[in-house]
């Protein structure tokens, strides 16, 4: 629990790499955790060859949602659009270095969420796309 | 309050090794005393059995321990009949059991109705169902930025002649305690009906339903040291008399025949099938509790805390706290932390055992007017303590420290 707040997690929170928005784009997304109001919004560059040029992220929430969004951005730009879709809980979790509990779990999945909803060019980000 | 925190088995409970609880988070539910879990103990194991049928000795004990517990809440909020009491399942059932028969027989299209920008969701979503469904508008008193309700414009939107007017006793966030017997007051003299969501209030200072006049009141046990699953509604009863039932059901209905039925008579009109027995007998425990300790003496101090908590909190660099001065709320602290969100504010505070909530707390559309996505919410009873609000400002300090603001 107490590396919950390592340090990389606060300076991807404080610094983000990715944050912004992209415009214009080749996909964008965004939705909210119901539990708290935060949102995000995922905007993604596409090029021919379906690999990832560019991608930002937008929106608010605490400190693991913000940064766990922020190294998603990092791991899909310059990969396949299709590898997208083959990411899961258990990477996001990588990427954080942390394990964590059913309610914060939904903070740190959110972006993948929006991010796959996205790419799956779906009405909203259900539950379903991190399991 | 000497002696009370021994009666809640909870609060000695270590979180994680060596780290004792620090629980301020009964706002949401409030903790339970060992005389509430005993009643509820010993009703299921002496006296089971389902109420209001069948003639042998358990079920004439289980009707009687029910029907004892209606009449002991009954007794709480100074309802003059227990016909006037009716069991429901929380706060959220009773308002909805409003809004769904003596809304919709009684409230016709382009009907205002007058709630206010600080209600719970549970006061705001039945009757913005009921607006969609029979072409309702919906007027809202604001709230001004002390954290008050604006009672200039309340009086306004009266002369436009509401039907009803609902509105909450105690906000959930703010911890604002609105004029409730002055707002019944002005909306009677209006016309309007008026009820009072008293989630907050109930548990926390003495409220007499007669005194306020008010023609409905909601809460739940769970929020006043019972159990969960159980809460009550208060109406009066020329109101609840010619209201249509709810539930359809066993025990709400006097005869049946295969196409029609005759309604029973108050309170078991409004309850139908077999209720939370255990539940109602655990509430009736927590009113005796409750007593036994005097609401005066609870709400005294509960005064006493959030005037030292507010001090304390608004000496931290950073700390916003939202709502009104100490005179005018009970023991509720919303409050921001610049630079930190409130679901970390919680977590960090967690790992010194300091349970707080984190979020909107069910009142988005005050939160969209405070322009804030999440707050952290303090909330006290009468078990906290000071030495409790010392440790939460140390809590906050180490947030801070974490995040290096």
């Amino acid at each position: 629990m107490d590396d919950l707040y390592r340090e990389l997690i606060i300076d991807r929170y404080q610094n983000p790499l990715y944050r912004g928005t992209l415009d214009p784009h080749d996909i964008t997304f965004e939705d909210a955790n119901p539990l708290c109001g935060d949102e995000i919004r995922v905007d993604l560059r596409v090029n021919d060859q379906g690999m990832v040029t560019e991608a930002a992220f937008s929106g608010h929430g605490c400190a693991i949602s913000q940064a766990s969004a922020d190294l998603l951005m990092e791991s899909v730009v310059g990969k396949p659009l299709e590898n997208v879709k083959h990411l899961s809980k258990e990477d996001i979790l990588e990427m954080l270095g942390i394990q964590l509990g059913p309610v914060r779990l939904k903070c740190a999945l959110l972006s993948l969420k929006v991010l796959k909803a996205g790419v799956y060019g779906l009405g909203e980000a259900g539950d379903d796309l991190v399991e | 309050m000497v002696g009370i925190r021994g009666d809640f088995p909870v609060l000695s409970r270590e979180i994680r090794p060596g780290v004792g609880l620090v629980y301020l988070d009964s706002t949401a539910t409030s903790q339970k005393p060992i005389q509430v879990l005993e009643a509820m103990d010993r009703f299921y194991r002496r006296s089971n059995a389902n109420i209001h049928r069948g003639i042998h000795q358990l079920a004439e004990e289980a009707t009687a321990q029910y029907e004892d517990a209606r009449h002991k809440v009954a007794a709480f909020i100074g309802a003059s009949s227990v016909r006037e009491v009716i069991f429901t399942r929380n706060t959220t059932e009773a308002i909805n059991l409003v809004a769904q028969t003596w809304g919709r027989a009684f409230l016709n299209p382009g009907d205002r109705l007058i709630l206010t920008e600080m209600e719970h969701h549970s006061n705001l979503v039945p009757w913005q169902m009921l607006a969609a469904e029979r072409g309702l508008i919906l007027d809202f008193i604001p709230v001004t930025p002390h954290g008050l309700l604006d009672l200039e414009e309340y009086r306004r939107l009266l002369g436009l002649g509401p039907r009803l007017v609902a509105f909450t006793h105690m906000s959930n966030v703010l911890g604002t305690i609105n004029p409730a017997a002055e707002m019944i007051r002005l909306a009677h003299q209006a016309g309007a009906v008026v009820l009072v969501d008293a989630a907050q209030s109930v548990p926390h200072l003495p409220v007499e339903v007669t005194t306020l006049g008010a023609d409905f009141l909601a809460f739940s046990s769970h929020k006043m040291c019972g159990p969960t699953g159980i809460g009550a509604l208060y109406g009066k009863r020329d109101l609840l008399e010619a209201m249509p039932p709810f539930l359809g059901g066993g025990d709400m209905i006097k005869r049946v025949s295969l196409t029609s039925f005759t309604p029973n008579e108050l309170p078991y009109k409004f309850e139908a099938g077999t209720p939370a027995i255990a539940e109602a007998i655990g509430f009736g425990a927590a009113v005796d509790y409750l007593q036994g300790v005097g609401m005066e003496a609870i709400a005294a101090h509960e005064t006493e805390i959030i005037t030292y908590a507010l001090e304390r909190l608004e000496e931290i660099p950073g700390v916003t706290v939202y709502g009104p001065a100490a005179e005018h709320k009970g023991g509720i602290a919303a409050f921001t932390i610049n630079g930190i969100h409130a679901h970390d504010v919680s977590q960090i505070l967690d790992m010194d055992g300091i349970a707080i909530r984190a979020g909107h707390h069910c009142a988005m559309p005050l939160h969209t007017k405070l322009d804030l996505a999440a707050t952290s919410r303090a909330s006290f009873y009468l078990y906290n303590t000071l030495q409790e609000v010392d440790r939460l400002v140390d809590g906050i300090y180490k947030v801070k420290t974490i995040f290096r603001v």
